[in-house]
């Protein structure tokens, strides 16, 4: 029987999907092998994140409230998280592999004594961890020998759970993160304003290149806009100044699947692919066809964006009404 | 000051990569190349040295006798002072004993800053650098885009999700790398040249005291990923928009 507990993403006081995406990993675990699961929420003024998640079927949701948690200084949460564990007795954590996740969850890993397996992507039936590697050329299942396990999840993998019904009881836990976050201080963050879905969430998800130069946001937002869309880029046009860090797609950056991916003037490089290819459908646009993006792609129009772009804007705009 | 940096090969990203018979790791004829975190580790390491007169530079790679040439060539011929390798089986590494290995010496060295990738490569695991963290009790700055280093503090900028974060972190410390913090000096002749004269070390793990050599982590069975196949290509902006909605049924 084991007992997982499951890190929450969230932003500001509100719970974050990729929360439900990481709880449908751990339903699979504790389907496979017995148990319940937990959720943990870490951070400051997070009452809301815990109702939130009690519709979901957690045996608790344990609130870290501190105003030393207030960021998510890895230390200080990783030392926290560990400590919640030991006093619930869970014997895995996970979380989303989310920056959050992959700064935090390896301190939670030695405080417990757990080895970790990072961004996974499917149990497999004989009970291992499968995790892209080499870029997702390769999957390698993984085995954890030791008895408590750590595990982030990447999310896109996972299709969200669902509400439960019920009404998880929530209980505070006295958390001390002081000693372990004293040598950092958080200084500033300089968030990326948007109305748009994150990234992690869209159905849609409208990525520009390194081709489409100074105009990166006049092509790719007027798309965007009609399709509901998140804007993604490629490693290239953020480096270039083109887009921000917060865009980039791919093995370094974000890693989305959504239902529809748009890559324009996107030459395809494997790292790029390491963070689309499990889209459902993929349209590639570029005026060289011979680039490795079309060997992904569903639809792939050879064309020059700067043209077929706002022409596709405007007939789907039509179609709306 | 004294800065330990991270030198660790990786299988070249474009390689076509062959399944060991074992299933457990790759094998044949792959070209490798230096981590290009481990790149950017070391060019940040070079350039606090610069501005922090009287700083130490220590490449360190954990691996067989081939790791020693990425020490040389890819630290030690672009400035890094000296190398030190620790010979490891490579089939018994995971990341948490290369984590450990790291702590083994960072107590030999003590550094002020452990500069190491956010990830490498191959593995892809993103944890040696917090890990490394957590053993030491040290804070850590991981995904760094910007480094400065003055009175014994690093103030580091972050590249996370939703943007950039700024940490103060005081030294000692953990710091890791990411793609965008510098672009990467190439080694000068006269670099490689003075690379084979540089002090370089080798270690057994058995040197540096460790509790234990067992891994956590083990990988089973490695398998390639089923294929996207190639779908096709439409003439032009209203097929495409018919395509996507007949079809796809994705607008
Ligand atoms: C360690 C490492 C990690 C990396 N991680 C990532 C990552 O996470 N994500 C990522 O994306 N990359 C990553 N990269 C970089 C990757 O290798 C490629 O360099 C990058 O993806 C290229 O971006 P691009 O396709 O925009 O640019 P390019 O390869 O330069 O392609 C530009 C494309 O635009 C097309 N084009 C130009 N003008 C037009 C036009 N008018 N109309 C239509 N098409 C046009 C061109 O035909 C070309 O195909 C990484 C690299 C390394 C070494
Ligand atoms: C069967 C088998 C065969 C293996 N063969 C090899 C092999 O041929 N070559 C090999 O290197 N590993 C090999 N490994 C070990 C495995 O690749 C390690 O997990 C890997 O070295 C660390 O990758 P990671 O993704 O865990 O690191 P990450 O956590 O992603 O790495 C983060 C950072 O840690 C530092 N770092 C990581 N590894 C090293 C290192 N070895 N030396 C110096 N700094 C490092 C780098 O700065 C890197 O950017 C093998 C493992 C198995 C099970």
């Amino acid at each position: 029987m084991s007992k997982v507990l499951i890190l929450a993403e969230h932003d500001k006081g509100a719970l974050k999907k990729v929360t439900l995406n990481t709880l449908a990993f751990a339903r699979q675990y504790v389907a496979k092998f017995g148990g319940s699961y937990d959720f943990a929420v870490v951070g400051h003024n997070v009452g809301g994140v815990a109702t939130a998640l009690q519709g979901y079927g957690a045996g608790a949701i344990h609130v870290a409230d501190h105003a030393d948690l207030a960021h998510p200084i890895a230390s200080a949460w990783g030392k926290v998280l560990a400590d919640l564990a030991k006093s619930i007795g869970a014997d895995v954590v996970t979380g989303p592999a989310s920056t959050t996740g992959k700064d935090v969850l390896p301190r939670t890993a030695v405080r417990l004594g757990a080895g970790m397996a990072s961004d996974i992507i499917a149990l497999t039936d004989s009970g291992a961890f499968a995790r892209p590697m080499w870029a997702g050329n390769l999957t390698g299942n993984v085995k954890i020998s030791t008895a408590n396990k750590v595990i982030s999840v990447r999310a896109s993998a996972f299709d969200a759970a669902e509400a439960t019904g019920g009404s998880s009881p929530i209980q505070a836990f006295a958390a001390d993160p002081a000693l372990a976050g004293s040598r950092v201080k958080f200084v500033s963050f300089d968030g990326v304003q948007s109305t748009r879905p994150d990234l992690a969430e869209a159905a849609v998800v409208v990525a520009g290149g390194r081709g489409l130069k100074d105009k990166f946001g006049a092509i790719t937002e007027p798309l965007a806009d009609v399709l509901s869309a998140a804007i993604g880029a490629s490693r290239a046009a953020v480096d270039d100044g083109f887009a921000p860090n917060d865009y980039q797609i791919g093995q370094t950056g974000k890693v989305v699947a959504p239902q529809l991916y748009f890559a324009i003037a996107i030459s395809g490089a494997v790292q790029h692919l390491a963070g689309m290819k499990n889209s459902k459908v993929i349209v590639a646009i570029n005026k060289n066809g011979d680039e490795p993006i079309f060997e992904v792609a569903d639809y792939g129009l050879v064309a020059d964006a700067f043209a077929v772009v706002p022409e596709l804007t405007s007939q789907i705009k039509a179609l709306r009404g | 000051m004294k800065i330990l940096v991270s030198a660790k090969r990786v299988s070249d990203p474009n390689a076509k990569l062959a399944i060991a018979k074992d299933g457990k790791w790759i094998e044949g004829e792959v070209e490798y190349i230096l981590n290009p975190f481990c790149e950017n580790a070391i060019e940040a390491a070079l350039q606090i040295a610069e501005a922090n007169d009287g700083t130490e530079t220590v490449a360190i790679g954990i691996g067989d006798d081939e790791t020693a040439r990425f020490i040389r060539q890819g630290a030690l011929a672009r400035g890094i002072d000296r190398g030190i390798l620790v010979s490891a089986e490579e089939e018994t590494i995971d990341s948490d004993l290369i984590a450990r290995i790291y702590a083994g010496v960072v107590h030999r060295e003590n550094p002020d800053i452990v500069l190491l990738g956010k990830q490498a490569i191959d593995g892809d695991s993103n944890q040696v650098g917090q890990l490394l963290a957590e053993y030491l009790g040290w804070p850590q700055a991981t995904f760094a885009s910007k480094i400065e280093v003055s009175d014994g503090k690093a103030v580091v900028t972050r590249e996370v999700d939703g943007g950039l974060e700024t940490l103060e972190v005081t030294l000692p410390a953990v710091i890791t790398a990411d793609l965008r913090l510098n672009e990467p000096r190439f080694a000068s002749l006269a670099g490689i040249m003075k690379a084979k004269k540089k002090p370089f070390d080798e270690l057994e793990i058995d040197d540096l005291d460790l509790e234990n050599t067992e891994t956590k982590v083990q990988v089973v069975g490695l398998v390639t990923p089923s294929g996207r196949k190639a779908g096709v290509l439409v003439k032009d902006v209203e097929e495409l928009v018919q395509k996507l909605r007949s079809e796809a049924r994705a607008i």
